[in-house]
């Protein structure tokens, strides 16, 4: 499948945003319209005047990616140039679960004819690391720093398809860089359905988790083996379809021991209670998804 | 390069930017061991591995930053990653 996403640009020796961007693109096609928010993405393949997008492209604020895209569909459908382009916006989960939050809501609200791919590594990674709305328990960033009186995040992530699936959407998933063709599978299905639809894409970024750059991929399957990242499809609010883990459930451990951000996990006292409270949030999705 | 007015840029434009400079380590292809999967391809955060006719892979050095994610991933360890020598 031809890659839409140029080469040169200035994303870090095994990017993870570089990589759902691709697989984005390859799901959607080449009749797609791009709304990319500020974010490592938008910095890495835009520096003026270059770009390593093939398809069109626009760039918005991080408040208001969704309207900017609310608006691309509302004028091709004035113009009477809608017909099968799509509109994809692809922001990051700083972008989507913390500041764009109020545009998406409005979008989702709306029920305008668009895709929106919240590409997640858990953190704002193009500021220096700082915790954002989707940060994991006990993770360790710049803003919630490990040391003496802290374990690092203290909440738990914010469950983001949950709050766009109760916007009404007729279609909702999970997906992880880690199995590409699941996410092109699901960008796919999520354009050609009519409507506001929603992907959430799991992301390692081994600058911020701290992990060799080879290692995406594997750091990716990881959380999806361990239960922490549940692979799913919802259509119009309910979950109808699981990727089913089976014997192949891996401890949390296996999971956070291959990360710088969790690694006071292991040297720490009182960290194995942590890793529990970690394992338990395993444990309820296994539960939940029936993984 | 042209600047057209109101930021508007020619897509693909940043293949003007050789990252291959950036890499340590280099991927080596064993033609022998590869099944022809795709995987290396498709993974390519940098689009740096491209399909010969025959069915094969070349890697553009011009592009690869030497991430390793092929070599990784490779089912049949048919990449290696050796240090790169200028």
């Amino acid at each position: 499948m031809k890659s839409l996403l140029a080469p040169g640009h200035r994303g870090c020796a095994g990017c993870c945003d570089a990589m759902a961007a691709k697989f984005t693109l390859m799901g959607a096609g080449e009749d797609c319209i791009v709304v990319n928010p500020t974010g490592c993405l938008e910095v890495m393949t835009t520096p003026f005047p270059e770009t390593s997008w093939e398809v069109p492209w626009v760039h918005s604020l991080f408040e208001n990616a969704a309207a900017v895209g609310s608006g691309v569909e509302a004028a091709l459908k004035a113009l009477g140039k809608k017909g099968n382009t799509k509109i994809v916006v692809m922001g990051g989960d700083g972008a989507s679960l913390d500041i764009g939050m109020r545009s998406i809501s409005g979008a989702f609200e709306r029920g305008h004819d668009l895709t929106y791919v919240c590409i997640d590594n858990e953190a704002y990674m193009n500021t220096g690391v700082q915790r954002s709305g989707a940060t994991p328990f006990d993770a360790s960033t710049t803003t919630s720093p490990a040391g003496k009186v802290s374990f690092g995040n203290p909440r738990p992530k914010k469950n983001m398809p949950a709050i766009i699936a109760a916007h009404g959407s007729p279609y909702v998933a999970t997906t992880s860089i880690g199995y590409p063709k699941d996410m092109i599978n699901k960008v796919k299905k999520a354009t050609e359905i009519e409507g506001p639809t929603y992907i959430h894409a799991h992301a390692p970024c081994t600058t911020g988790w701290g992990f060799d750059t080879s290692k995406t991929v594997e750091v990716a399957k990881m959380a999806v083996n361990t239960g922490l990242w549940p692979l799913y499809e919802m259509e119009d609010g309910e979950v109808t379809k699981v990727r089913k883990l089976g014997k192949n459930i891996k401890p949390v451990e296996d999971y956070l021991k291959m990360q710088r951000r969790f690694r006071h996990l292991f040297s720490m006292e009182g960290g194995e209670e942590e890793i529990a409270k970690i394992q338990a949030i395993a444990d309820k999705n296994i539960e939940v998804y029936g993984l | 390069m042209k600047i057209l007015p109101g930021g508007v840029c020619e897509a693909g434009t940043t293949r003007v930017n050789k990252t291959g400079g950036w890499r340590t380590f280099k991927p080596v292809y064993d033609y022998e061991k590869c099944i022809k999967c795709k995987l290396c391809e498709l993974l390519c955060p940098d689009s740096s591995i491209h399909p010969k006719d025959d069915g094969f892979f070349e890697f553009d050095y011009d592009f690869c930053k030497g991430c390793g994610i092929c070599a990784n991933e490779c089912p049949k360890d048919a990449i290696t990653m050796v240090l790169e020598e200028k």
